[in-house]
């Protein structure tokens, strides 16, 4: 194979998509997957209730552009936070964190500022999402090289 | 539907006899109807068949030929009673739960205050996945959205003040339901309520876990194998206690249709016939109790075609396929929720209208309990005031629109009827097509009943992407500018007060007294027979925790990882 750089900033956007907290209702991340994966993108789902630990250890080792997480169940405010915290620890934060799922719009600030963004909720168009994604995976890659 | 009980005559399954002659019931376009359709419908617009049902319009070819049958009479599609809200209306019961026990004792009581007729739990994220609130993994979650049970005292706490020899609760709990289960029986006992009086509904529906909810610790065998010793349990001493909730609620949540919703369920349910009756029950024993839960989502007809065909399939194939001759058994009870998922985000005061439509057709369609969401469900758990509405529009439906003077008042409408077969015909033919797959726990394990699952809600997505399906407030007639509407917080008050309490329950409780019971737990597990039940109620009241009794399963039974869809 020759040089990865060049292969590596044309090969398809590469995301993964977890619930990582106590929260089996997968509803939702089951169509974002298969809206990803029409969208042209490689997407990696661990099943459900990844720890944040695993989730962040699967994002490095699998090498994805943008973490995309999600919870319904209330916890994002303590869960979200434990992610960018892994991520920093473990000296990824050049990979993108998208956030989604039942946030109140006043925990959206705070999220921003933690550096998850989008935080959609229910009823968003599918083309927000992914256009979202692919504008967060651009400025990763941006940074990584 | 396994492999044991499968009744074949030549070769042919109960299934395919029972599909191959509904089919044939299945009524072609008469030449009044097609003469009408060329003659005076064509030069109309609005002449195009809506949905792919074909008609718009039914006719009398489809009244009520082949069931002509009276409520309260087999097999019961107009009512499991004969005078049905008549003579007693359907019982409110709202699905509560949130925070501390203590918080949700208080809105159980306030709820009892305000007219509800039932007791109806919800448990937070941690105690339906058997994880104790001290542990780091539960962190952020306690009392989120539901209550927070880690140990007996939390249902000391729960249930204080509230008669439980005299109030019906429900409890939705699934995985760890044995231990629930056990904790209600405790508490009750403590306080003088004989176990024998208790009346509720255990969720305790492991195969809708597997196929929606995802919530198990253990490979199916193991739950089912608690979910058997349960039902030996009340059979034996609990003549008020349902001891399953068969329920199509979560599938039709995951994204089901309404006919998937319908199969799935009944298959589910029939299996757990065959484990009543491989444990060497009679069907007439246990088969009475076996209760039913149902999603009223929007689509009107469809919703109350679905109660209506739900009960004529189970009174049919109980009769027929297993020899039930008490009419208890043929009788499908049943409690209906409005759809969570149909609520939106978005403009929320909208969904009062839409949880007043969707509990009327559960009236419509026969329920014999309700619970209506409150319109903030979208956003969060629902504050009291937006639960008080929930309640008042069941007392609305009840009390002033009249539709409980009449029983089953759309009964012989040519379209429901039309549909109520038609909807009973798709149901045969999945049963038909689980049967082929070896019944509904090879059917979950091939991942088959999940991807079905998957595919209904990917398309039902595609089509709001597309316009093709509104949701008003969503995709059409929407609003730049909304207000946010208040609504409830959980504080992590809650999370600390638990945290507290275990600790003191820890401190105080006789540590030999827990593992011995723990250790006796696990031998019973280890034997094949044992029922589990006295072994579960030994370890709750010597107050080991939900976590540690799930531990003990765990190291005997292992874990489960489902199979792959995507």
């Amino acid at each position: 194979m020759a040089s990865g750089r060049n292969q590596k900033s044309s090969r398809p956007i590469r995301v993964l998509l977890a619930k990582p907290a106590i929260d089996g209702h997968d509803r939702g991340v089951y169509v974002l997957a298969r809206a990803f994966r029409d969208a042209g993108m490689e997407v990696i789902y661990p099943g459900l209730l990844p720890t944040p630990e695993e989730m962040v250890r699967i994002a490095i080792d699998e090498d994805v552009d943008v973490i995309a997480i999600s919870l319904l169940n209330g916890s994002h405010m303590t869960i979200f936070k434990k992610v960018m915290e892994l991520l920093k620890k473990n000296h990824a934060e050049g990979i993108a964190v998208v956030g989604g799922g039942i946030i109140p719009a006043g925990d959206k600030p705070m999220l921003e500022k933690m550096g998850v963004s989008g935080n959609y909720g229910p009823g968003t168009p599918m083309s927000d999402i992914i256009d979202h994604i692919k504008k967060r995976a651009r400025e990763s890659r941006s940074k990584k090289w | 539907m396994m492999e044991k009980h499968k009744s074949k005559s030549n070769g042919v399954s109960f299934w395919a006899k029972k599909l191959k002659l509904i089919q044939s019931d299945t009524k072609h376009e008469s030449k009044r109807y097609l003469g009408w359709e060329n003659k005076i419908l064509e030069p109309w617009e609005g002449s195009k068949h809506v949905d792919g049902r074909g008609r718009i319009v039914y006719t009398s070819e489809y009244a009520l030929e082949k069931d002509d049958s009276m409520p309260g009479v087999y097999p019961f599609t107009r009512g499991i009673y004969p005078n049905m809200y008549v003579g007693k209306p359907w019982t409110m019961r709202m699905f509560s739960g949130f925070g501390t026990p203590e918080d949700t004792n208080a809105r159980l009581k306030y709820l009892l205050k305000h007219g509800e007729t039932g007791l109806s739990i919800a448990f937070d994220e941690p105690t339906l996945y058997g994880i104790d609130c001290d542990n780091a993994r539960a962190d952020g979650e306690i009392g989120k959205c539901g209550v927070n049970v880690s140990s007996l005292k939390d249902m000391e706490v729960l249930f204080d003040g509230i008669p439980l020899g005299s109030v019906s609760t429900s409890m939705t709990i699934n995985a760890p339901a044995i231990i629930l289960f056990a904790m209600y029986i405790v508490a009750a006992q403590k306080r003088g309520v004989k176990s024998s009086s208790l009346a509720g509904t255990l969720q305790a529906d492991i195969l809708k876990e597997y196929i929606a909810q995802k919530e198990w610790f253990y490979p199916p065998e193991a739950h089912l194998r608690m979910i058997k010793d349960m039902m030996l349990y009340s059979v034996k001493k609990m003549p008020k206690w349902n001891f399953i909730s068969v329920s199509g609620y979560h599938i039709r949540e995951a994204g089901s249709t309404a006919v998937q919703e319908l199969a799935f369920t009944l298959a589910d349910g029939f299996h757990y016939v065959e484990m009543g009756l491989s444990a060497g029950l009679k069907v007439d024993e246990f088969a009475p109790r076996i209760s039913f839960f149902f999603d009223s989502s929007m689509e009107m007809f469809e919703e109350i075609a679905k109660f209506r065909a739900a009960r004529r399939i189970w009174a049919t194939v109980l009769k027929e396929k297993y020899g039930a001759l008490n009419p208890k058994s043929l009788k499908l009870r049943f409690h209906a929720q409005t759809s969570g998922y149909t609520l939106t985000w978005q403009q929320p005061l909208n969904n009062i209208s839409r949880t007043a439509l969707e509990a009327l057709y559960a009236v419509l369609g026969g329920a014999q309990s309700i619970h209506t969401n409150s319109y903030d469900e979208a956003l969060a758990l629902p504050t009291e005031d937006a639960a008080k509405v929930a309640l008042r529009t069941q007392q609305v439906i009840a009390e002033e629109t009249r539709v409980n003077d009449i029983v089953d008042p759309l009964g012989g409408s040519y379209y429901l009827e039309a549909l109520t077969d038609k909807m009973e015909r798709d149901a045969y033919e999945y049963f038909h097509k689980i049967d082929e797959m070896g019944g509904v726990l090879e059917a979950i394990k091939k991942g088959y009943l999940q991807d079905q699952i998957a595919n209904a809600s990917y398309e039902r997505q595609m089509r709001l992407e597309r316009g093709e399906d509104v949701m008003v407030g969503v995709n059409k007639y929407r609003d730049e500018k909304e207000r946010p509407i208040n609504t409830l917080k959980i504080s992590m008050a809650a999370q600390r007060t638990q945290r507290r309490r275990l600790a003191q329950v820890k401190k105080t409780r006789n540590v030999a007294k827990v593992r011995a019971s723990l250790k006796r737990l696990r031998k019973a597990m280890e034997s094949k027979n044992e029922n589990l039940m006295p072994y579960v109620m030994d370890a709750v009241s010597a107050y080991a925790t939900i976590g540690e009794i799930v531990k003990v399963g765990r190291d005997v039974y292992g874990e489960w990882k489902e199979p792959k869809i995507i």
